[in-house]
């Protein structure tokens, strides 16, 4: 019954565009309830959901971003980041919101290969 | 006349379908599309290149949004909502790149 699995989340999905960003966030603090090793994977256009400094009253959309920082208080603490993904928009990891580990995209296919359950976003 | 994309330059090929046909004219960045606008990206080049025969906008309130709204190519102008609706009215059609 307690069998403790290790949970990804790949976010590959800028956010507000698409609902894909807020759906995902949502589902990883269900799974935080539920005591997994949980970890997140940002790659492609899902490195700009941690982006600083997002402000949202101009499109009256909620602004999710500040989740991200309390995802450490429901001991979400892996967040890793793909070099080659920040690397191509111009960002740092100065530009994200929230501390993270930033991955080559081959340590980041090992770290993948190693979990039992991969979600999509 | 005024082409519209909005999706983003690295997860679609809207942009380099746009500028690929788009030959002179206003193109608006709106939604995920606004990504192009910014420096550092790696589409800036085709951005710029673009810019010499093409007038390039981006829709303010969704850079704001995505936090990067200081980092403007220079030379791309920003619109707000109204502006959105005086460049479809100046222009005689529209294509959006969906």
């Amino acid at each position: 019954m307690s069998v403790v699995k290790k949970f990804m989340f790949v976010n590959r999905k800028a956010p507000y565009g698409t609902i894909y960003a807020l759906e995902a966030l949502e589902l990883v603090l269900i799974t935080a309830a539920f005591d997994q090793d949980v970890s997140l994977a940002f790659l492609d256009d899902g490195v700009y959901q941690l982006k600083k400094g997002q402000q949202t009253r101009g499109i009256e959309t909620r602004n999710f971003s500040p989740a991200y920082r309390a995802l450490e208080d429901h001991d979400i603490k892996k967040l890793y980041v793909e070099k080659e993904a920040l690397e191509a928009r111009g960002l740092t990891e100065e530009d994200l919101l929230v501390g993270v580990t930033v991955l080559g995209s081959r340590e980041m296919g090992v770290l993948m290969d190693q979990q039992d359950v991969v979600l999509s976003f | 006349m005024l082409h519209i994309i909005n999706k983003s330059p690295l997860g679609n090929c809207s942009l380099d379908s746009c500028l690929h046909i788009a030959e002179s004219g206003d193109i608006l960045l709106i939604e995920d599309a606004v990504y192009a606008a910014t420096k550092g990206n790696a589409v800036e080049g085709k951005v710029r290149a673009a810019m010499s025969r093409l007038k390039i906008h981006v829709l303010l309130p969704d850079l704001e949004a995505r936090g990067l709204a200081d980092r403007i190519i220079e030379g791309v102008s920003t619109a707000d909502y109204g502006g959105f609706v005086d460049l479809v009215a100046a222009n005689k059609n529209c294509q959006s790149w969906l």
